[in-house]
């Protein structure tokens, strides 16, 4: 068995993380977003938006530019969406699967109108892991954990900050107010269409920096529909989370464990086609979805178009 | 309630044109040669308007039948390109199976076995919604991965072609394929069953007891049940199931009259084309003719720019993303969402 070999079970575990950690940034904003009573389908689009954000600024300054166009054109994109749910009050779903198509189509025509059609060689600022003294050195888990690039260890360290301010902030407790009863909420003196607002534009720029971290800290590269549906899957960790920031960490490492499950079983050698395991992530999270029936308290006023609001 | 206004249709292309337009300008296109490759690739001639137009809009009018009903029925089927891909799968399997059948069963089965495939591919939705209570947006949308994946295991597995070279299937045999409608095109008689199909939606749906149980679950699930004793959740997985049935045929008469074979790309995303194609036509199976052929016609046209005028076909899509946005901005589209979700019923809204 390999994963008695420190070299094997090292490369499953940062292969965990290094799926997770994408999922769980825009999870975590996504988290926020829901818990105020709003789904964003477009996250999908947010972070691809992110990821070509990410190209632009990686191709004219450093990594930190490439972050912050990263997550400006998150929170534009989620803007958007924010326009036409809180303004219009439209459909949430049918918003959020118009603004993933928007955001595939405008990337993809920038993309070949800026770069060309192959997309030329790109050279762009790439973000270099940065080992944690001491702690990376912890055996089997400590490279996986702590050798990571500085945009990990932001994720690392919001998943307690998400769940300090949602639990024990008074804004945290307005946020939850809305998402539960947003005429209430607008008793007490809550506005709850700012409040959205905000969790909307939080998530985008969590959303984008999600994205802009495949490029910079991952592929080296930007790719047409290159989040090819982290987007989606995140909206599923955050229900498959229980609307829960500690939750939604976990959720996305037991995907991020799924997919990198293929390395462990390629090296037991196993003649299992990979496609299963490519597939298998998906089908771990409808069963968890499924299995989490009956126990999932979603909030009340999720997907409800708000336009009884002032 | 707000006032409601309706914009003109007209007026409504004409804005995202002048949008498309300006981006591409924008982009260093030349806007002049882009417009004129895509109308002569897509109204130019009888050719491109057979070939490219009508044969692009089957799927599209197909798939955007099953968004509207499942639309209709207050069913988040956001899977359409899944069911599509099941159905797909299924006809080329079958097809490539039946050896040497009578002509009516070599063409009729695979279609029935696509329509099958969809809507067992949308009915696992639909019994994770009904016993789980699993938001369908999220099954669906999860759901299209897996066809994917399972598409690319079947073609470089069990269904490849004899020589193992090409990650697609053999050709099905010439007994399976659907007869062209005239030697002119590239038309085939899959045109005819898609216009059927509308039709009889259009009749079922304004005409008899099931079409207005599905309309009445689908305005509000409470009343339904409650006034008009309907049992919603019966409704409910008879939309699912048809509305899979409809995307899954879809794919059959892909392979049965296009494509020939099976392969991963197979479709350039009918199925998410399917949901502006269904919302322009305000979720009536009539109406998905016209915008079915509609958005054919764009996505004929957008081939010929890429080819002509070398102009990204992607584009179509911000135009798609538009159209959606102008109508929930101008018409406010209501669907309820997932009553089944949310048992209490909102107090005077």
């Amino acid at each position: 068995m390999s994963l008695s070999s420190q070299p094997a079970a090292s490369e499953f575990f940062s292969a965990t993380i290094r799926t997770a950690t994408p999922l769980l940034l825009a999870a975590l904003g996504e988290v926020v977003v829901e818990r105020a009573g709003v789904i964003n389908i477009g996250l999908e689009g947010v972070v691809l938006a992110g990821s070509f954000g990410a190209l632009i600024g990686a191709t004219h300054g450093g990594v930190l530019s490439a972050y912050v166009v990263a997550a400006l054109c998150g929170l534009a994109t989620a803007a958007l969406f924010a326009l036409f749910v809180l303004w219009t009050s439209a459909d949430q779903i049918i918003t959020g699967t118009a603004i993933t198509l928007l955001a595939l189509g405008l990337t993809g025509t920038l993309y070949r109108a800026i770069y060309g059609a192959t997309g030329a060689l790109l050279t762009l600022s790439t973000e270099q892991p940065l080992p944690i003294p001491g702690l990376s050195r912890i055996p089997w888990l400590g490279a996986a954990l702590f050798a990571q690039p500085p945009v990990t260890y932001l994720a690392y360290a919001l998943i307690p900050i998400v769940w300090w301010w949602m639990y024990r902030t008074h804004a945290g407790l307005a946020l939850r107010a809305v998402g539960e009863s947003p005429q209430a909420a607008a008793a007490a003196g809550v506005r709850p269409r700012r409040v959205r607002l905000l969790a909307l534009m939080f998530g985008g720029v969590l959303g984008g920096i999600a994205g802009g971290m495949l490029v910079v800290a991952q592929a080296g590269t930007f790719a047409e529909g290159m989040s090819s549906g982290r987007g989606f899957v995140a909206i599923a960790i955050v229900v498959l989370g229980r609307w829960h920031p500690v939750g939604v960490a976990i959720a996305a490492l037991v995907f991020g464990a799924a997919s990198a499950l293929q390395f462990l079983l390629q090296a037991l050698g196993l003649a299992l086609p990979y496609q299963l395991f490519l597939a298998l992530p998906y089908l771990l999270t409808l069963a968890g979805l499924a299995g989490l029936a009956g126990r999932v308290l979603a909030p009340a006023a999720l997907a409800r178009p708000d336009e009884e609001l002032a | 309630m707000a006032p409601r206004f309706r914009l003109s249709l007209p007026i409504l292309i004409g804005c995202i044109i002048a949008a498309t337009a300006l981006l591409l300008a924008a982009g260093g296109y030349d806007v002049r040669a882009a417009g004129l490759a895509l109308v002569r690739g897509s109204f130019g001639s009888w050719y491109a308007f057979g070939s490219g137009t009508l044969v692009r809009a089957t799927p599209l009018v197909l798939t955007g039948l099953s968004v509207a009903i499942a639309f209709r029925a207050g069913v988040f089927n956001i899977g359409a390109e899944g069911q599509f891909l099941a159905g797909a799968a299924a006809a080329t399997a079958v097809a490539l199976s039946l050896g040497h059948a009578d002509r009516l069963v070599a063409l009729t089965l695979p279609l029935a076995a696509g329509c099958a495939a969809g809507a067992i591919w949308a009915g696992i939705a639909a019994v994770l919604r009904a016993r789980f209570n699993v938001l369908e947006v999220i099954s669906t949308l999860l759901l299209n991965f897996v066809a994917a994946f399972a598409i690319s295991y079947l073609v470089r597995g069990p269904l490849q072609e004899p020589t193992h070279v090409y990650p697609q299937t053999a050709t099905i045999p010439v007994a399976a394929q659907l007869p062209r409608l005239g030697a002119a095109t590239r038309l085939h008689l899959g045109s005819l069953i898609a216009l059927s199909c509308a039709l009889l939606a259009w009749w079922i749906m304004r005409a008899t007891a099931a079409g207005f149980r599905v309309r009445a679950v689908g305005a509000n699930p409470n009343a339904a049940a409650i006034a008009g004793r309907i049992n919603v959740q019966r409704v409910t997985m008879r939309a699912f199931l048809v509305s899979g049935a409809l995307a899954g045929l879809a794919g059959a008469i892909e392979v049965a009259g296009v494509t020939f074979a099976l392969y991963e790309n197979i479709s350039p995303g009918y199925g998410y084309t399917a949901i502006a194609v269904a919302l322009l036509a305000r979720l009536d199976p009539a109406g998905v003719i016209v915008t079915g052929v509609l958005f054919g016609a764009l996505d004929a046209g957008a081939a010929a720019m890429q080819r002509d005028a070398n102009v990204p076909s992607v584009v179509v899509m911000v135009v798609e993303a538009t159209i959606i946005l102008a109508l929930l901005a101008a018409d406010r589209i209501r669907i309820q969402p997932r009553a089944s979700a949310h048992p209490t019923i909102e107090a005077a809204s």
